[in-house]
């Protein structure tokens, strides 16, 4: 086609075209799919996410080649995490059968939110995205995924992978799908669509704002900056040991990862000389200004930097890193604005702070979140509960991971918090949900309620299932033949109506007239 | 909003009442009070989506899409757009040369259709693309003769009103019963006999007969035909008017049926109603005179580059992955819907003649379908009887129908073709209960 007519074909309502045609799609699956039973949606679930462990590997190097972030050994724990580890965590939950309360006199019916948008991140696509989908699956709901452009085609293909997995198991056509070329207005035009149901989006503030102020229910997610607080009753080695684990882990890429250390004066010493046994780099004061100008020179967190090793900000950064340092600590003397080292810094790149006491660390650790990442994780080394108390009651933080490597920690993966990729940070973090993202956050129960009278008596639902025609699943378009037209006498009467039958039917008799005809 | 029985017949605003005097003064007065005389005074005025809204404000569920020129919904977005952008540039252009609009819409129709479909000739309406088909055919073959169904209708020009049912063409004296021939569908002994003779220039069909009421060719039929075509040397002109743009689930009816015709002719919904244009595809064989003499046909409006440009971005949108399995679901969900309403009133809807969105609903009563279409429009329904069968309601969801419409048109038709049930059969014989 040549260049004249194709630039009049690319209109701006192309893209948004495009858009509703596949949430359209997704509509339809989301109301079929509602009708499937548990053990069809087991099938489903377990299928696409064996398909995305498969490939855990292959996508976690694709990940790493395509956006530059994080460490393939670690993604690929997550893409497992994410795949076969979410199935098997949920699979003896139930979010698609009724619950019976006897004694309240209540049934409760799992309604699936329908459409769920997906907004994932370039921090971790891969995961994100197998994450969000099996959620999804799970609870019965379609899915339409944007992918960070910095991530797309890993993305695009996980999302692929897991699509035809599921509908191989026999989902509905167009249950999982993906946004190839993902802009800011087709986004803001897909996030106000009355085609979706709910916003999950894990991203930047704007974007996550962006989802708020859409109009439609969202979940979003805001971002982290942990304070860790390590106290004179906490272990010192094994705190530093996992800290150092939590921060290397993917190059420090989750959000969840620990941004200072608080530790109270009277162990600080101590505390980064076992830092320093455990893989830490500590940087030397004018190396600390070197590495706060690297991170933070521009104003905002320096991209460049994002996800990579401590041994490649060493050398961005021109200081001599040995090369078994897994992270950097740089030691600041305050919190607040007016130190950039405070904020939040997705890399192995750790602060680290002296408090005079526990109350002031306390104190600090405040400090740090009212900077950024109100509502998210901080996590805490003591054996002491009075403090570990104070320390959560006082902190805006709706996760406190204890004595544990807090990227994981907080994420549930070394705590039994729900394992997620997506961190609700509530009503601190200007969120709806401060809880973990898990399953339940994407349903709705009907509640059927009978009068509390004792007079009026408890219906028996047991065994009872309301019974909908077979759900539609998009994949053929149905041929029949009617009863009053030419060739009818062919189709045995009762058959009027069943495709499958006629077609086999008519096509032998047809065939072998058709032969008889021929050999005249 | 306007579901009250406002604007039926008895309650017309006197702005109507004085507009359908004008229209049978000015424009048609036999085929205005016709309506009337239907209970079916619709008037169009706002139309949008799958719906459309009378003068007097009642909203209508549009499953007669004029015959599928609706097929993507009214005023589409993106065609409005192109449309627009191509105003800013082109006009009809001039049929004399080589036009980029043309030939980018040849070239995508050459691609999406196929098996050899080499070119492209325009014209700027289904009947006339019919007259050029045939007329291909008789120049490619040398032979005049041309077979069609009974109760075949390709149009109202010259050559295609000849090849249609008695109906249209006696009362123009334009029937030509030296020329054209007629034998009925889903019969292949007698197309056999027909064709024997190798007399004829080709065979014209619709791959499902719409004005006839969409009777489903038996399997085998058109691929038997297309044999037969082979054998006797007369070529096999697709009539894809109705049927084509993903209506029965593939691109053209033809490729859901297996065959690869020598001509197509399409029209209708490949400009989305937005701009007239029709197209008829060949193969060299079938379309040599433009080798030869390509000035023997020309239309100044045929081929309009306005409607080229709306007819690629037609075709655009019904490329996309999504569209297969969303026909899909809106054909599935009608089947279930009207299977269980058939159920409700088996006496009387005997019938589903379906192939994707192209569907036949019959009726076991004389004239059966023109009472439902008057209890369907009361009911907020516009779906057409079938001239050449009344007992068959033409009922034609387009290709994007939304789910919630869907669910919303199968509530209305029950409640309608029920009504029409009692008004036919009488209420006295009750409505059997769904087999449970």
């Amino acid at each position: 086609m040549n260049g004249i007519v194709a630039e009049l074909l690319a209109g701006e309502k192309r893209q948004t075209g495009q858009a509703d045609m596949m949430l359209e799609a997704a509509g339809w699956a989301a109301s079929s799919f509602a009708l499937f039973d548990r053990a069809r949606v087991d099938a489903i679930v377990h299928a696409a996410a064996e398909a995305g462990y498969a490939v855990a590997g292959k996508l976690a190097e694709a990940a790493v080649k395509e956006t530059g972030f994080g460490v393939p050994a670690h993604k690929k724990i997550k893409n497992e995490i994410t795949t076969r580890g979410l199935y098997e965590l949920y699979r003896n939950e139930d979010f698609c059968s009724k619950r019976i309360i006897p004694d309240k006199k209540i049934v409760e019916l799992p309604r699936p939110a329908g459409v769920v948008f997906a907004l994932t991140p370039s921090t971790n696509p891969v995961c994100t995205i197998f994450f969000k989908i099996l959620l999804a699956l799970m609870t019965r709901n379609a899915i339409v995924i944007s992918p960070h452009p910095k991530a797309q085609v890993c993305s695009a293909e996980a999302a692929r992978v897991m699509a035809a997995a599921a509908e191989k198991a026999g989902a509905p056509m167009g249950v999982i799908q993906v946004i190839d070329e993902p802009s800011l207005p087709l986004i803001e035009h897909v996030m106000k669509s009355p085609r979706i149901n709910v916003i999950l989006a894990t991203g930047g503030t704007p974007m996550v704002r962006s989802a708020y102020s859409s109009g439609n229910p969202a979940i979003g997610v805001g971002p982290g900056n942990a304070p860790v607080l390590v106290d004179a009753s906490a272990d010192l080695d094994q705190a530093a040991k996992r800290i150092v684990e939590s921060k290397s882990f993917d190059n420090s890429i989750l959000c969840t990862n620990e941004s200072v250390v608080v530790a109270e004066e009277s162990i600080a010493d101590r505390l980064l000389s076992a830092f320093g046994r455990n893989g830490a780099y500590v940087a030397k004061p004018e190396e600390v200004a070197t590495l706060r100008e690297l991170l933070f020179g521009t104003g905002s967190f320096n991209i460049e930097v994002l996800g990579k090793s401590a041994a490649e900000i060493g050398q961005k950064a021109g200081i001599r890193v040995p090369a078994n340092a897994k992270i950097i600590l740089a030691e600041i003397d305050r919190i607040g604005i007016d130190e950039p080292l405070s904020k939040e810094k997705l890399c192995p790149v750790l602060g680290f702070v002296r408090a005079p006491h526990a109350e002031g660390a306390i104190t600090m650790s405040r400090a740090l979140i009212r900077l950024s990442g109100a509502g998210h994780s901080a996590a805490i080394h003591s054996k002491n509960p009075a403090t570990i108390l104070k320390f959560s009651a006082a902190v805006k933080a709706l996760r406190v991971a204890v004595n544990a490597p807090c990227s994981q920690g907080a994420a549930g993966f070394a705590t039994h918090l729900a394992p997620t990729f997506t961190i609700g940070t509530g009503f601190f973090g200007r969120s709806s949900v401060g809880e973990n993202i898990e399953p339940k956050h994407l349903i709705n129960w009907t509640r059927i309620a009978y009068n509390s009278d004792p007079s009026e008596a408890f219906g028996d639902f047991s065994g009872i299932d309301p019974r909908f025609p077979d759900p539609v699943l998009g994949r053929e378009s149905p041929m029949t033949l009617g009863r009053l037209q030419e060739g009818a006498e062919m189709v045995p009467a009762a058959a009027g109506d069943e495709v499958a039958i006629l077609r086999e039917e008519i096509r032998r008799i047809v065939l072998d007239e058709l032969r008889q005809v021929l050999r005249k | 909003m306007m579901d009250a029985p406002k604007g039926t017949k008895n309650q017309q605003s006197p702005a109507k009442q004085e507009f359908i005097e004008k229209s049978k003064a000015f424009w048609n007065p036999n085929k205005t009070q016709f309506w009337q005389d239907q209970n079916v005074d619709l008037v169009i005025d706002r139309r949008e989506g799958y719906l459309l809204y009378d003068m007097d404000g009642r909203r209508l569920i549009d499953v007669h899409l004029n015959g599928g020129t609706y097929n993507i919904g009214h005023r589409h977005p993106e065609l409005i757009e192109v449309l627009h952008r191509g105003t800013t540039r082109f006009d009809m252009g001039n049929h004399h040369f080589p036009a980029l609009g043309r030939t980018a819409l040849a070239e995508e129709l050459a691609k999406v259709c196929g098996g050899g479909m080499q070119y492209t000739m325009y014209t700027a309406g289904g009947a006339e693309a019919i007259d050029l088909a045939i007329k291909c055919a008789r120049n490619a073959t040398q032979k005049r003769k041309i077979l069609s169904i009974v109760n075949a209708y390709h149009g109202h020009s010259g050559l295609s009103v000849a090849t249609g049912a008695d109906r249209f063409s006696k009362t123009f004296l334009s029937d030509r019963p030296d020329e054209f021939f007629h034998v009925p569908f889903n019969d292949l002994n007698a197309m056999e006999d027909a064709l024997k003779a190798k007399d004829f220039a080709a065979v014209i069909m619709e791959t499902i007969p719409a004005t006839y009421g969409f009777p489903m060719p038996v399997p085998g039929y058109l691929t038997g035909v297309k044999k037969l075509c082979e054998r006797y040397d007369a070529l096999y002109i697709a009539d894809e008017v109705q049927t084509g743009l993903m209506r029965t689930g593939e691109m053209w009816g033809y490729q859901r049926y297996g065959i690869e015709p020598d001509l197509m002719v399409t029209g209708k919904g490949i400009s989305g109603g937005m701009y007239p244009i029709a197209c008829v595809v060949a193969t060299e064989r079938a379309a040599v005179w433009l080798k030869q003499d390509g000035f023997a046909h020309m239309s100044t409006m045929g081929g309009a580059e306005l409607g080229c440009l709306v007819a690629l971005k037609t075709l655009e949108i019904l490329q996309r992955p999504q569209i297969r399995p969303i026909v899909n679901y809106i054909s599935e969900t009608m089947h279930s819907g009207l299977t269980e309403i058939m159920k409700l009133y088996s006496d009387f809807f005997v019938g589903i003649r379906q192939c994707g969105v192209v569907m036949g609903l019959e009726f076991d009563y004389p004239e059966g379908a023109k009472p439902v279409m008057k209890h369907l429009y009361e009911h907020g329904v516009w779906a057409i009887f079938s001239t050449l069968d009344p007992r068959v309601l033409q009922f034609k969801p387009g290709v994007l129908m939304p789910n919630a419409l869907c669910e919303e048109l199968l509530e209305r038709v029950e409640r309608a073709i029920g009504l029409a049930r009692d008004e036919c059969m009488g209420s006295k014989s009750r409505r059997r209960k769904a087999a449970e």
